[in-house]
């Protein structure tokens, strides 16, 4: 957070002390006490990064390009000139980091192998062993369905579900939840990189980073009522992921409006994009914006008309959850 | 239409040279063609059946709908056609027509191309969706071509004619 909070107040001050050329206004001194007073009021940064040739003249997402629209979103969010220097801020060699992927939705709609692909080679070259990465999700067989080979022992990536090394035995718990996590979770990993898909949720309205952590816990099944609410926030609250988690990498790549979280080609969108954040919270507000947006280009209802506006997001933002921020004037979305 | 009827005819003749084809009873496994029972399609995945309480296995976020609807089990399988295209076939199974009707009419109906198939049908330039009695099917394609409906349509007939079987 702190790599935020000076980028932000760089760009304030950068632009307080512009318009305080051009208008001749007051002196540096006064301008920058200005901008300290205004720089509490820290912004979240969403960076959405494109490339509409993603896929080249074909279907298949590219990877060359995927590793340089990752790049162009990292180097965005962590204000950096060097592709390597963001993953060096973010984590350290000797660290276990896991990238908890999203493979429920099926082919079509689960995390794009190239992406996860872009993700270890410049962790590698942040310094972390390949044996020390570990992609994931619930289940290898899903995985395995998708793409991603499961793989497990040796110096290489590791790719494997909780179901090779189960749950905990004892239940964490926070407000209305109860639940078993990953041992690859608790076990494995010292830092966890969300890696979710932007998609509509026929319960929660959509799903994208928060909801992602249904695939850590071993009942996600008892959680759907009442449109997931409180039970996402609840679940993020759990200090076992709150601790892990530094980066959510959102493949936006092929997204989904209507349907969801399975895929339904005729409800989803190439949307070649990437989003990434260190604000779950602001990063889910921001991709239900883009569903919406979407939906009534095609003449939908709104979530809120289709009586599941994903109220979650709200809550995970409040007073008892903090996980962060969807106030529209405290998100800073950046295109990239 | 002329295409079409030598589409069906195909269809027919394949379907009655397998019908003595072994069928999982109980499953609905025996609703899916067997490898080259529709003409271009060979069947590439093992049939799996999820019964309602564990259809959060396979649908979780969507189950819930399904359930509340009547859902039985759901039935799916991998597909490839022509060597090319991939596609999954799910085939729920509710205790009624009304409840494979609730489901097919919750789905807005964006960008479809309205077909005779089944009890109602809607195709879709990736995927298929239809109902027959207390039957809803599900046929979803990876990969987009010229040929993609056409192949969709096909082997949604080659199914129904197994439904219809029963």
């Amino acid at each position: 957070m702190s790599a935020m909070r000076s980028a932000s107040r760089r760009d304030f001050l950068k632009k307080c002390l512009t318009g305080a050329a051009v208008l001749g206004a007051s002196g540096p001194v006064e301008l920058l006490a200005a901008a300290e007073q205004e720089s509490v009021i820290v912004k979240s940064r969403v960076v959405i990064a494109r490339d509409a040739m993603l896929r080249g003249t074909g279907a298949t997402v590219e990877s060359h390009r995927m590793l340089s629209l990752l790049d162009r979103a990292m180097q965005s969010l962590f204000d950096r000139e060097n592709p390597i220097e963001p993953w060096k801020k973010l984590v350290r060699p000797g660290e276990t980091v896991g990238l908890k992927v999203n493979a429920l939705g099926g082919r079509g709609l689960s995390t794009n192998l190239q992406l996860v692909e872009a993700i270890c080679e410049r962790l590698r070259e942040a310094g972390i062993k390949a044996s020390d990465i570990v992609v994931w999700d619930r289940d290898s067989d899903e995985m395995e369905h998708v793409g991603f080979h499961v793989s497990t022992g040796g110096n290489r990536v590791q790719y494997f579900g909780t179901d090779r090394v189960d749950y905990e035995q004892e239940l964490a718990t926070h407000g209305s939840v109860g639940s078993r996590l990953s041992k690859i979770l608790t076990q494995r990993c010292d830092v966890l990189i969300n890696v979710p898909v932007l998609k509509d949720h026929d319960g929660a309205g959509v799903t994208i980073a928060l909801k992602n952590m249904y695939g850590v816990i071993h009942n996600p099944n008892k959680y759907h009522p009442n449109g997931c609410n409180p039970y996402i926030a609840d679940l993020n609250m759990l200090p076992e992921i709150r601790t892990r988690i530094r980066l959510t990498i959102c493949d936006a790549t092929t997204a989904c409006f209507e349907g969801g979280p399975g895929f339904k080609p005729e409800y989803s969108w190439k949307n070649n994009a990437l989003m990434v954040s260190r604000d779950p919270v602001a990063l889910d507000y921001t991709g239900w914006q883009i569903i919406e947006r979407q939906r009534a280009e095609k003449g939908l209802k709104t979530l809120e008309d289709d009586k599941r506006a994903p109220r979650y997001i709200a809550t995970a933002a409040d007073a008892q959850h903090r996980l962060g921020t969807n106030d529209p004037g405290r998100i800073a979305v950046i295109e990239a | 239409m002329k295409a079409r009827g030598v589409l069906v005819a195909m269809l027919g003749s394949a379907l009655l040279l397998n019908a003595g084809c072994k069928r999982q009873s109980g499953t609905g496994g025996s609703f899916f063609p067997a490898s080259n029972q529709v003409a271009g399609w060979v069947r590439t995945g093992d049939i799996r059946t999820f019964e309602a309480a564990d259809l959060w296995k396979y649908i979780d976020g969507e189950a819930e709908r399904y359930v509340k609807a009547g859902v039985r089990r759901v039935s799916t399988s991998d597909y490839k056609f022509e060597n090319r295209t991939d596609a999954t076939v799910d085939i729920y199974t509710m205790k009624n027509a009304e409840g494979a009707e609730k489901i097919f009419r919750s789905e807005p109906a964006v960008a479809v191309k309205p077909i005779q198939l089944g009890d109602d049908a809607r195709l879709f330039s990736q995927s298929l969706v239809f109902r027959k009695g207390a039957y809803l099917v599900r046929i979803v394609a990876f990969e987009e071509s010229a040929r993609t409906q056409q192949a969709l349509l096909l082997l949604g007939q080659g199914i129904e004619l197994l439904l219809a079987g029963r």
